[in-house]
């Protein structure tokens, strides 16, 4: 699949019509996601019932495949349950970035369609950052995550 | 092009990586600013240097280490001339980069203490800012930065007032991200008048205009060899020579020292002592390789051309719809950021990758001003005088494909 098949399949209609979009005013965990490089910046924000994933919602800006990467993401895991939550995580993530491109994942579903990214890599991070910002929420903690390695 | 000049058709060949398809369209290399192509003279010197001469510098006695002590030094003397210094006066280093760096460690640490003023601009390359801010962080120095207008050039009304106390001035001779041409002489003029020392980042315009230091007047100048024809890792720092005389090395090793016991060391004049180690010497020679082939060309025409090429650029540019352009919109360089409305720059540099358009995306290593511009991030076409005007009218078919694409 080339760029523009993988834009049109389902990332443009995410892009321009994001689902789960706003404010979570009962958010029990929020987790704010940036990629300095390039200016994405979400805020991830999750209403978690014990294990349970009640309501998902994110707000920011960003590229095409940044914002439809983060719309997916909501769909996929709202009423979902933690456990079921991270296994979609692993699933996204192998996807992308582990060194053999995975057999299909049918798990994904519509997710699938990113599995294109990983031949630009230079937007690898941008698919992910919501994923790193789920990550991170699902360990109950709130804050940041940024796409830039820091220093330790 | 006057009689026995070369014609443009003819130079671009000069470029053999500029002859190649991407993603199966013709490719046009529209990112000039982050690095330049080479053409084959610069090739060529390296790989003949390494071929037939290749030997340590200064330390040997035998006829390679003569070659390549002599093709170093040559080096120097070629870029020397480049910018009407004299040979003391080049200190061979990484690049832009660590040329500011070194006058922040070797000159900052010894001249500036707490309070003192480092005085910017709002439109440095991070390379002129970080080095700054680690300064201040180690010896308290003060920053100060000179604004910029809505238009997207230096906002001067208060330049006395800010150059007010100030011990060093170092600003960006074109910015990277808006194509600004600041008046270098000028503000040079006034700092100096005012008791600061001044150091230029010519990065951007080394490649593509006469320059010339003593004319400028400015105490230090910054230039990348990989942004003017040359290779990657070699650049130059230029040092009036009182200033250096009595600077403090920056890196200690090899090279750089006349003496050594166990107790202490002895350095050698400027510019050896801050040349520690083994250089990078086919850079250099692959860097004097750059400026011998661009003046062949000439920079009064070059830039004649860069000129052309940013006026067509913005023409172009400008019928896009939903279009905002950063930075002036006359007297301006051969580079123009942009935004579109309807997609982000990262989508707008994918997709033109895939018409074989290299672009850049993202903030240009100027953070602040993209903040202070209200921009998360930005495209970019930046030209080089290889560039033909049907490469920019591609360009735009391209983007207004990738505008209604998104829109
Ligand atoms: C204006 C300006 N200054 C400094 C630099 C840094 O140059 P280098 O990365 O070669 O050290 C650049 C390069 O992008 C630049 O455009």
């Amino acid at each position: 699949m080339n760029l523009e098949e993988l834009y049109q399949e389902v990332i443009l209609d995410h892009s321009k019509r994001p689902r789960n979009f706003g404010p979570l005013p009962d958010a029990t965990v929020t987790v704010r996601g940036d990629n300095p490089s390039c200016g994405d910046e979400i805020e991830l924000s999750l209403k978690l019932n014990g294990d349970q994933i009640e309501d998902v919602k994110f707000t920011g800006q960003g590229c095409a495949i940044c914002m439809a990467s983060a719309s997916l993401l909501t769909l996929k895991v709202k009423k979902k349950d933690k456990a079921q939550a991270e296994t979609l995580l692993t699933g996204f993530k192998d996807m992308l970035t582990a060194p053999e491109a995975p057999e299909s994942n049918e798990a994904l579903g519509d997710l699938q369609i990113f599995s294109a990214v990983r031949r630009f890599p230079q937007r690898v991070k941008c698919a992910t950052l919501s994923w790193r910002a789920l990550e991170q929420a699902l360990e109950a903690h709130a804050g940041s995550v940024t796409t830039e390695e820091p220093a330790s | 092009m006057a009689a026995g000049e070369r014609s443009w058709e003819e130079i671009r060949k000069d470029f053999p990586v500029l002859d190649q398809e991407v993603n199966g369209r013709k490719l046009i290399y529209f990112d000039n600013a982050a690095t330049s192509q080479k053409p084959l003279s610069v090739i060529e010197a390296m790989t003949c240097y390494y071929e037939h001469d290749n030997a340590n510098v200064h330390r040997g006695l035998h006829e390679l280490s003569n070659r390549a002590t002599a093709g170093y030094e040559g080096a120097r003397a070629r870029l020397a001339a480049y910018i009407g210094a004299q040979e003391e006066e080049i200190i061979f280093t990484r690049g832009t980069t660590e040329s500011i760096n070194l006058v922040a460690r070797a000159w900052g640490e010894e001249y500036l203490k707490a309070g003192d003023v480092v005085l910017l601009t709002e439109m440095e390359h991070h390379s002129n800012i970080v080095p700054w801010q680690m300064l201040a962080q180690r010896r308290g120095v003060k920053l100060r930065f000179i604004p910029i207008t809505p238009e997207g050039t230096l906002d001067l009304t208060n330049l006395d007032q800010l150059l007010e106390g100030v011990k060093l001035f170092s600003f960006v001779h074109i910015s990277n991200s808006l194509g600004t041409i600041n008046p270098a002489a000028e503000l040079v003029r006034r700092a100096k008048a005012a008791g600061a020392t001044v150091l230029v980042d010519a990065a951007q315009s080394a490649g593509h205009l006469p320059l010339d230091v003593k004319e400028l007047g400015c105490d230090f100048l910054a230039l990348s060899g990989h942004k003017m024809c040359g290779p990657t890792g070699i650049g130059l720092l230029y040092g009036r020579r009182e200033i250096l005389d009595a600077m403090p090395p920056f890196h200690g090793g090899g090279e750089m020292i006349s003496t050594v016991t166990f107790e202490g060391s002895q350095y050698k004049p400027s510019p050896y002592r801050f040349e520690a180690g083994t250089p990078a010497i086919a850079e250099a020679i692959g860097l004097a390789a750059a400026a011998e082939y661009i003046d062949g060309i000439g920079r009064a025409r070059i830039w004649e051309h860069d000129q052309l090429l940013a006026r067509e650029g913005l023409a172009v540019l400008s019928q896009i719809p939903g279009i905002r352009i950063l930075g002036p919109l006359d007297h301006r360089a051969g580079l123009v950021a942009f935004t579109l409305q309807s997609a982000h720059a990262h989508d707008v540099v994918s997709m033109a990758d895939q018409e074989g358009l290299a672009l850049r995306g993202g903030h240009h290593c100027t953070q602040p001003l993209l903040r202070k511009l209200g921009v998360p991030a930005s495209s970019r076409a930046s030209f080089a005088f290889y560039n033909t005007i049907e490469e920019i009218h591609r360009m735009g078919e391209i983007l207004k494909k990738v505008q209604a694409f998104f829109a």
